[in-house]
């Protein structure tokens, strides 16, 4: 196991020197497993096992600073339990992360920790569940900064609470209003006003615009972009929506059932997917230019991620799969400039 | 002849503070075996013209004015006994989320069967004989066992199958869809979209499709109604709608969308939001985000107007105004904007002035 940690922890340093920058964020076999077993007494009288919820199954990354990764998939693909796994609101069973340089979760643990996470800091979907409803935006806002003892001086804190809210293009009027006062898209920008509060490096980004009209989701991509541009900011933006993610990404990584199957530079991505599932993914939007387009979507749904299928978990649903698909699983391994965890493709079958 | 035909509909909310008029003098008909997308943001009131055409509008919400014709029969006025005819044997409805649309406590068939008994005069045994192949219509693999399983042993996508299958039981005209997709992930969306194009092709049943996700209409819809803050912004045929928009929130919303084919730094933006209904403006409900706004629009309301292939409630497009070469120059300088934007990725200029 360390073996195979190394050596891959050894592969992606050598291609990032490659690449000529120090990946900010580095995952590596990222695995996050979660006890849903019956409870004790139905385990022992009705003799049901333990069932385990393998949530995320050895995920690994780089996030080079300034770009942003974004994972896809459909929902219970996991993507959330790598967000929650990188800001360390979920303790890894296996594998870790490393923040520029230093193993996250380790400190996390120690009195550093508070320093790391002051440079982490995370955008949940929902603007409506995030923010206090008994708190005005002041308070909001200038909380992170009191917890890390950025600024405690009350003058100082309203003129930053006050940059900040400029900054997302709310004014510093908007401090004293309750998040009731605010339409949907205002409160995301409260969020990411917070969340920018401890002048943070890396920002995981869980579902950001999902909760969102479209027309309010393009201030708030387009006020994302201006802010990583500004501040060099590094993202994990995690999205279920191609389109969205074609437009924020630098990479792409896409889940499937707690697995990536296929990492690539976003025009790579988009231009010659290589995985069956990615070429399903980007079938299945419908397009806007393309009226009245027939097409045969791929059948089955995601299946149950308590008893994945054997081998490659996308099997039953894939075009391409044989023998081999059903009994081995396949790795993540370089194939033509991506990363991809296929059968079909390491053979050259598709 | 139109199937139904929506007039001048008004849905208002009495409250204590005042009455909150939701929906604003709409009208829109839906031809026998078409599908019209009604699309807006949330708020604008799609599904709340869906609840009024079935007739399930919660109180304290009430149809104000105007009329709702369903085959030549005014089914606005209707009381609640006589409504329950028409909805399943005239109008179908699907649902947003398939699991709060279906009853818990009671098996696929029992739902199916119960459908088609109230509104079909068939006995026991061919009414289940007509669930099954419903229910093999829709895409359920093992129908005849699936049959008598419960809701809860569906997955999402199988269970939005079943609510279609409900919806079609008795063979009604017309489907009100109101966002079947929308819970939903993209891979089963597709499937479900397709299903739905079929189904309603083959049997002749025409959709109302409520959706916020334009690339669904795109792909589905004859044409499609936009609507804005309580209004129909702008209804015509889809290609037209989606490529030559005539009114400018129908441009700006197309414009928002991250596109696939189009590599945009920026997307552009509609500022500010839509307005709360206790706090229409005066004039075109649209005009504090109209970067097009002139004069007239911030004092008289527009109503649906003849422009070009569609019809927009914009006064750009009135034939009768010094203002109408407008019109005609925005829909032009909108296509150049959205063509120069392709061809160059950061090609953000303003628009040029125009001269009336």
């Amino acid at each position: 196991m360390n073996a195979v940690l190394q050596s891959q922890q050894q592969g992606q340093g050598t291609g990032a020197r490659v690449a000529g920058a120090q990946p900010l964020v580095v995952a590596h076999d990222l695995a996050k497993t979660f006890d849903v077993s019956a409870p004790w007494l139905n385990r022992v009288l009705e003799r049901k096992p333990r069932t385990l919820l393998h949530a995320v199954d050895g995920v690994s990354f780089e996030i080079e600073a300034g770009k942003t990764l974004a994972l896809v998939g459909e929902s219970g693909c996991g993507k959330s339990t790598v967000a929650r796994l990188l800001v360390g609101l979920y303790e890894p069973t296996r594998g870790g992360m490393h923040f520029d340089g230093q193993d996250a979760h380790a400190a996390f643990k120690t009195a550093e920790g508070r320093k790391l996470r002051k440079r982490i800091q995370m955008i949940f979907q929902d603007p409506y569940a995030s923010l206090n409803p008994r708190w005005i935006v002041e308070n909001i806002i200038a909380e992170p900064m009191r917890e890390h003892g950025i600024l405690t001086e009350r003058g100082a804190v309203r003129e930053r609470v006050g940059e900040l809210l400029k900054s997302v293009g709310l004014s510093p009027l908007d401090m004293a209003k309750y998040p009731h006062q605010f339409s949907g898209g205002q409160r995301q920008r409260i969020s990411i006003a917070r969340a920018l509060a401890t002048a943070p490096e890396f920002l995981v980004c869980d579902e950001p615009t999902s909760a969102l009209d479209v027309s309010v989701q393009a201030q708030v991509l387009n006020i994302m972009k201006d802010l990583q541009r500004e501040r060099g900011l590094t993202y994990l933006f995690i999205s279920h929506n191609l389109a969205v993610v074609r437009h924020v990404s630098d990479q792409v990584g896409v889940m499937y059932l707690g697995r990536l199957v296929e990492l690539a530079d976003k025009r790579e991505l988009f231009a010659q997917p290589r995985h069956p599932y990615t070429r399903m993914l980007l079938d299945a939007i419908p397009q806007m230019h393309a009226t009245g387009r027939a097409r045969t979507p791929v059948q089955g749904e995601v299946p149950n991620p308590l008893s994945p299928p054997s081998g490659c978990a996308f099997h039953p649903r894939c075009p391409h799969a044989n023998a081999r698909c059903s009994a081995e699983r396949p790795v993540l391994q370089q194939i033509g400039g991506v990363r991809v965890a296929c059968h079909a493709v390491e053979e050259g079958r598709i | 002849m139109s199937l139904l035909q929506v007039k001048n509909l008004v849905v208002e909310f009495p409250s204590r503070r005042g009455t909150l008029r939701a929906l604003d003098d709409i009208s829109f008909d839906i031809a026998p075996g078409e599908i019209l997308g009604v699309v807006g943001e949330s708020g604008a009131g799609k599904s709340l013209t869906g609840a009024a055409i079935i007739g399930l509008l919660e109180p304290p919400g009430r149809v104000a004015g105007g009329e709702i014709v369903l085959e030549g029969q005014r089914i606005d006025q209707l009381g609640f006994e006589q409504m329950r005819h028409i909805r399943g044997r005239k109008i179908g409805a699907i649902f947003q989320d398939p699991l709060t649309s279906l009853n818990p406590l009671y098996t696929v068939g029992r739902q199916l069967v119960e459908t088609i008994r109230t509104h079909l005069q068939v006995n026991d045994a061919e009414a289940r004989r007509r669930a099954i192949d419903l229910l093999k219509d829709t895409g359920i693999p093992a129908a005849e066992q699936r049959i008598d399983h419960f809701p809860h042993q569906f997955s999402g996508g199988m269970r939005q199958r079943v609510v279609i299958a409900l919806a079609l039981a008795a063979e009604p005209k017309l489907i009100v869809a109101d966002e079947p997709t929308t819970a939903l992930d993209v891979s089963i969306q597709a499937q479900i979209i397709q299903l739905l194009k079929r189904l309603c092709h083959e049997r002749g049943a025409a959709v109302m499709l409520i959706t916020h996700d334009m690339g669904v209409i795109a792909e589905t819809c004859d044409r499609v109604a936009v609507m804005y803050a309580g209004r129909v912004a702008e209804i015509g045929p889809v290609h037209e709608v989606i490529h030559q928009p005539a009114h400018p929130y129908t441009g700006g919303l197309m414009a928002s969308i991250p596109d696939m084919a189009s590599d945009r730094e920026r997307l552009n933006q509609i500022d500010g939001a839509m307005p709360r209904l206790n706090a229409i403006p005066t004039g075109c409900a649209y005009n504090p985000r109209c970067p097009r706004a002139f004069d007239r629009c911030l004092v008289e309301r527009p109503d649906l107007m003849n422009a070009g292939a569609t019809h927009a409630a914009c006064w750009l497009h009135d034939a009768a105004d010094p203002h109408r070469g407008q019109g005609a120059v925005a829909a032009q300088h909108q296509r150049e904007r959205a063509a120069g934007e392709r061809a160059a990725p950061d090609a953000a200029q303003p628009l040029p002035e125009v001269q009336p």
